[in-house]
């Protein structure tokens, strides 16, 4: 039975963290996010979800919280923005070394200074290494149903999982969103096994000082160095692809809505330039995709949705036969250029794919991004390419004179 | 075959000699002079300031005391504290080579 309601990014992220039946929420209030773990506030305190929500002083404390509920078992939510997720930083490491399953929604917001409370993705970019499995959604429907995937891949694979989602874009405009049926959502996901059960009959030290070499504990069982574990982490996440891809497909099989596992695709048939984004500039995109197709350009998008794990052998087979590349981003690394870019162009090494791929810096701290704007920069870059440009990295719609 | 630690995340159970011995860390060694120390002139339970001082649990309040130098550090917190002056820091004379 399909029960659609109008509601924000931010309810529709709510509302999948309660079907998911979390038990230990914590968070501390930042714009855009806010409005997310209020609304949960709202269900415990009426007794509409039963879960601790623990009120804390800080988002690095928030983390801790999580860290801590979830080694003892419990399935446990946050979600923060920009300078929050920031602060949450060390302690993001900190879950993803312990292998913690703790599913965080961040809400794409610009990092100061100077302050901005508006959408770009440079905070979540900006944790990109920490361990985190990142999935960025292009619309509310996807923010639901990333949740309950997310907890469903996080409690396979033991990795955490970061659902992001562009702020105000996404996190406070209304959009119908199906919701899944709660008993159905129970039978895709099931009660979350930690992999080492914290008891007093049977104490230990969770992460102690471990040193580089790998060293024989007081029984003789011979426990792993430092790199060792590290290794463990890198070879979850690049082994995490599977399961993700897995996950959506029974996700589409059960709901009936399929995201497109690492990356998807539109209008790629016949190609000659593909647009390459991730989150609601990805579905901005699609728009612009349809324009140039008007207009007699065969333009495609593919849509990055996980980040890290990053979809490499998926771009290769997305861009095996394509003659023009074109990413945008809402996000810099500063001194060399966008961080999707720059991977893009990585994976792409030694494969024989020699496309031309130009970057765009487009929508810092909120700026609009508009599919007539894409359009001129497909044009543009099209025009470029045929002259024999091969790289480009400017910024859309910013005055790029010193 | 070798016992493997399939843990995921880094964990220990403790237990003695978790971290290996780490006595081999030390530098000065404590000497105790029982028959300056309280507890054995007296020949009962007494003072114990070095047992409770010690930053690593490995003196033995009994009489005499005892210190395990498989993990005293040589701190010398011990001695330090010691109101009999009855442990001395030693520094082994292929240290000072």
């Amino acid at each position: 039975m399909s029960d659609v309601q109008i509601m924000t990014g931010n309810t529709a992220a709510a509302t999948g963290a309660k079907l998911c039946k979390v038990q230990v929420v914590s968070a501390y209030p930042i714009t855009p996010s806010t409005s997310v773990t209020e609304t949960i506030a709202n269900w415990v305190e009426k007794g509409e979800l039963k879960a601790e929500y623990v009120r804390v002083e800080s988002e690095h404390s928030v983390m801790t919280v999580c860290i801590s509920a979830s080694t003892v078992g419990a399935r446990v939510f946050t979600s923060t923005s920009s300078h929050g997720l920031l602060y949450m930083h060390e302690q993001l490491h900190w879950a993803a070394g312990s292998r913690l399953p703790i599913v965080l929604c961040c809400i794409n917001r610009g990092v100061g200074a100077p302050w901005s409370i508006f959408n770009d993705q440079q905070d979540s970019i900006a944790q990109r290494d920490t361990g985190w499995i990142q999935i960025y959604c292009r619309d509310n429907q996807e923010i639901l149903d990333s949740v309950i995937q997310a907890y469903r891949i996080a409690e396979q694979v033991y990795c955490p999982v970061m659902v992001c989602y562009d702020g105000f874009v996404l996190s406070h405009t209304m959009m119908p969103v199906d919701i899944p049926d709660a008993e159905q959502v129970c039978r895709f996901l099931p009660p979350y096994k930690p992999h080492t059960i914290l008891s007093p009959e049977d104490p230990r030290n969770i992460n102690p000082v471990i040193f580089p070499w790998q060293r024989r504990d007081a029984e003789g069982i011979l426990r792993d160095g430092y790199m060792d574990m590290r290794w463990k982490l890198q070879h979850a996440l690049e082994g995490s692809r599977e399961v993700i891809v897995n996950t959506c497909r029974e996700y589409a099989e059960l709901f009936g809505r399929d995201h497109g596992g690492m990356l998807w695709k539109y209008r790629t048939d016949n190609a000659e330039v593909l647009i390459t984004a991730m989150g609601s500039i990805a579905t901005e995109a699609t728009m612009a995709a349809d324009i140039l197709r008007e207009k007699g350009i065969r333009a495609g998008v593919i849509g990055v949705r996980v980040y890290r794990p990053f979809p490499r052998e998926e771009i290769r087979e997305a861009f095996r036969t394509i003659p023009a590349i074109v990413v945008f981003e809402k996000n810099i690394s500063y001194g060399y250029e966008g961080a999707l870019s720059a991977d893009i162009k990585a994976s792409l090494y030694g494969t024989g794919i020699d496309a031309p791929v130009h970057n765009y810096i487009a929508g810092l701290g909120g700026r609009d991004v508009k599919a007539r704007e894409l359009v001129e920069a497909i044009h543009a870059s099209l025009a470029a390419i045929a002259s024999g440009s091969r790289e480009r990295q400017t910024w859309l719609n910013c005055v790029t004179e010193s | 075959m070798e016992p493997k630690d399939d843990n995921i995340s880094a964990m220990c159970k403790p237990a003695v000699g978790e971290a290996g011995k780490t006595g081999d860390w030390r530098d000065a060694t404590p000497v105790i002079d029982h028959a300056k120390c309280i507890a054995s002139v007296k020949n009962r339970p007494a003072c114990y300031l070095c047992w409770l001082y010690c930053p690593e649990g490995i003196v033995t309040a009994g009489i005499p005391i005892e210190i395990n130098l498989d993990y005293c550090k040589g701190c010398g917190i011990c001695a330090e504290e010691c109101p009999a002056k009855a442990i001395t820091m030693v520094i082994p004379e292929e240290a000072n080579r």
